[in-house]
């Protein structure tokens, strides 16, 4: 099992969770986070005061996997999030010790298998 | 604001009606009056901004209200210096002269029963108001530059001749005896009109159609409904020009439409999808407002009820059913403001009677074809329009791209076009200083 952790930027979520749905992949946790990947900095103006934000509103999506549908996921996020521009944002595959289902107590393959 | 056959000294632009009333004299009430209506009226444009912000999403907030914010600035500024002389100075049939260009004879001295400079500047918000109406259609994706440009040169060419034509006593729709009391036509239809060119130039949003877009704050519509029925007191009594027993009428028909408009929507919508919503009941407001403008002043208070019911349905069904179109109007100008102001229109030709002032009887009064000039003022209105705006655009596109990239489109246009944000939480936020920075160990005085 991998958790598939992926940071993309909020105007590709619905191409991202689309591309995801074709691919089969069910069950996944989706955040707003702030953060920074080196791309250019927005400068926004204010009255006198100027500003440049270094931090960008991303949004983070972890899915947990079993080890036969990790290709397929990381292929589904970068056919759905890729603009091509520097700010595109990253995947991470993380091992996973254990999972365990909180409904059923089953356990690691099949906690992370959707319900037909 | 038409010439009533009782008051033709409010129509100063025609010299040969000055010969045969007694010289015209300032009436304080009426001043009073107009000054108040003249800022109702204003506040309509920021009203219409909070009702177009709160329906579009968080991203493109700021640009959405900037588009009507902005028509206070540049569209009040080509009204006053030329716009106003191309409607209401006296010229053919077609257009008003020059002869008002730049404020020049435009005083203090009397226009009907106030200062001419005051009914300038009546005008003016309406005009502002038309400008900011079309934004509607283009929302989230036309930039800010070419689409001032874009309503600052139609308030020119299209809004000032239109204006000329059915409410300046040359105008050739006025000569055939078209109502329309505070601008269903004028304003409206014409509005909209050129918000479905724009629409289809501009083309459809790249995300509509294949996701979700939600307006992001309903309470911002809720609150611009509301103040844009206040404003429509303005709008609407205000038209009468004077203080007087027309302005009531007028003042107590844009209660009573919207009033209808709201109970007939919210049905609908109760029917229809089991609940009764906010961004329905905001919607009908404006319905019933738009419908009962060019009645205002020509109909009874139980003809504006039926002309609020009447001019739900065609609105109502005309957003149904532009959903599921091609037709990316984003925020249903054409529907809102096209449709309710055509139904209007031709609901003023059937109910409106001498009796309650207006200047000729209709339908129901034994004048079935008062029906048919209505008709016909509508169609030429939207046709000129619609056809100047697909020329105004196609010439702005060959000067500048009227739509941003595809990347600024989906960051949204706030920060693309503005370099702001509606909702900005300013963490991560580096100041920036022109000047040289403070001395972080200096000493900062402090006075206790």
């Amino acid at each position: 099992m991998k958790l598939v952790v992926a940071v993309i930027r909020p105007e590709r979520l619905a191409e991202t969770l689309q591309a995801l749905y074709h691919a089969d992949v069910r069950g996944m946790t989706v955040s707003r986070v702030q953060g920074h990947g080196g791309e250019t900095e927005t400068v926004e103006t204010y009255r006198g005061t100027t500003v440049k934000m270094e931090l960008t509103d991303k949004i983070r999506i972890e899915i947990g996997v079993s080890d036969a549908f990790v290709e397929a996921t990381i292929a589904a996020v970068l056919a759905g999030a890729r603009t091509g521009e520097v700010g595109d944002g990253k995947v991470f595959v993380l091992p996973v010790q254990r999972v365990v289902r909180i409904r059923t107590g089953e356990t690691d393959g099949a906690a992370v298998t959707p319900v037909e | 604001m038409r010439c009533l056959a009782a008051s033709l000294l409010l129509c100063a632009a025609a010299p040969a009606a000055a010969q045969t009333v007694p010289a015209p004299t300032l009436d304080p009430a009426a001043t009073a009056w107009m000054l108040v209506a003249t800022a109702l009226v204003l506040l309509m444009t920021p009203a219409l901004a909070f009702f177009y912000g709160g329906l579009v999403r968080s991203k493109n907030t700021l640009n959405t209200m900037m588009m009507s914010i902005g028509a206070m600035g540049s569209v009040a500024l080509a009204w006053t210096l030329l716009g106003y002389s191309l409607a209401f100075d006296s010229g053919n049939g077609f257009v008003g002269g020059l002869g008002f260009a730049g404020l020049r004879g435009v005083g203090l001295e009397p226009e009907g029963v106030i200062p001419h400079l005051l009914f300038m500047v009546y005008q003016a918000t309406f005009v502002v108001i038309t400008a900011a109406l079309v934004s509607g259609a283009v929302a989230e994706r036309m930039r800010f530059a070419p689409y001032l440009a874009f309503v600052t040169l139609w308030s020119v060419l299209v809004y000032a001749p239109v204006a000329h034509w059915v409410w300046d006593p040359d105008g050739w729709i006025f000569q055939l005896g078209a109502l329309d009391f505070a601008g269903g036509t004028v304003v409206h239809v014409n509005a909209a009109a050129a918000a479905l060119v724009a629409a289809l130039v501009v083309g459809p949003r790249r995300d509509w159609g294949r996701r979700a877009i939600l307006p992001h704050h309903v309470p911002f519509v809720l609150l611009g409904a509301g103040l844009l029925w206040v404003g429509w007191f303005g709008f609407n009594a205000g038209s009468a020009l004077a203080a007087n027993a027309t302005a009531a009428l007028a003042f107590t028909n844009t209660f009573l439409a919207p009033a209808a408009a709201l109970v007939v929507w919210t049905t609908l919508d109760a029917v229809r999808t089991g609940k009764p919503t906010a961004v329905g009941a905001a919607t009908g407001i404006v319905v019933g407002l738009v419908a009962v403008t060019p009645a205002a002043g020509h109909v009874g208070p139980l003809a504006a009820l039926a002309i609020g019911a009447i001019a739900t349905f065609p609105s109502y069904y005309g957003i149904v059913w532009r959903a599921r179109t091609r037709l990316d109007d984003a925020l249903d100008v054409v529907a809102a403001h096209g449709l309710a102001g055509i139904t209007g229109a031709l609901l003023t030709g059937v109910f409106a009677e001498r009796a309650w002032g207006a200047t000729a009887d209709g339908l129901l009064a034994g004048n079935p074809a008062q029906v048919g000039v209505q008709a016909l003022a509508l169609a030429a209105v939207a046709a000129y329009s619609a056809a100047v705006s697909f020329g105004l655009l196609k010439t702005i596109a060959l000067v500048t791209d009227l739509r941003p990239s595809a990347r600024d489109e989906g960051r949204g246009l706030d920060l693309t076009e503005h370099g702001e944000e509606a909702y900005a939480q300013g963490e991560g936020a580096i100041l920036v200083l022109d000047g040289p920075p403070h001395p972080v160990s200096a000493p900062v005085p402090v006075i206790a």
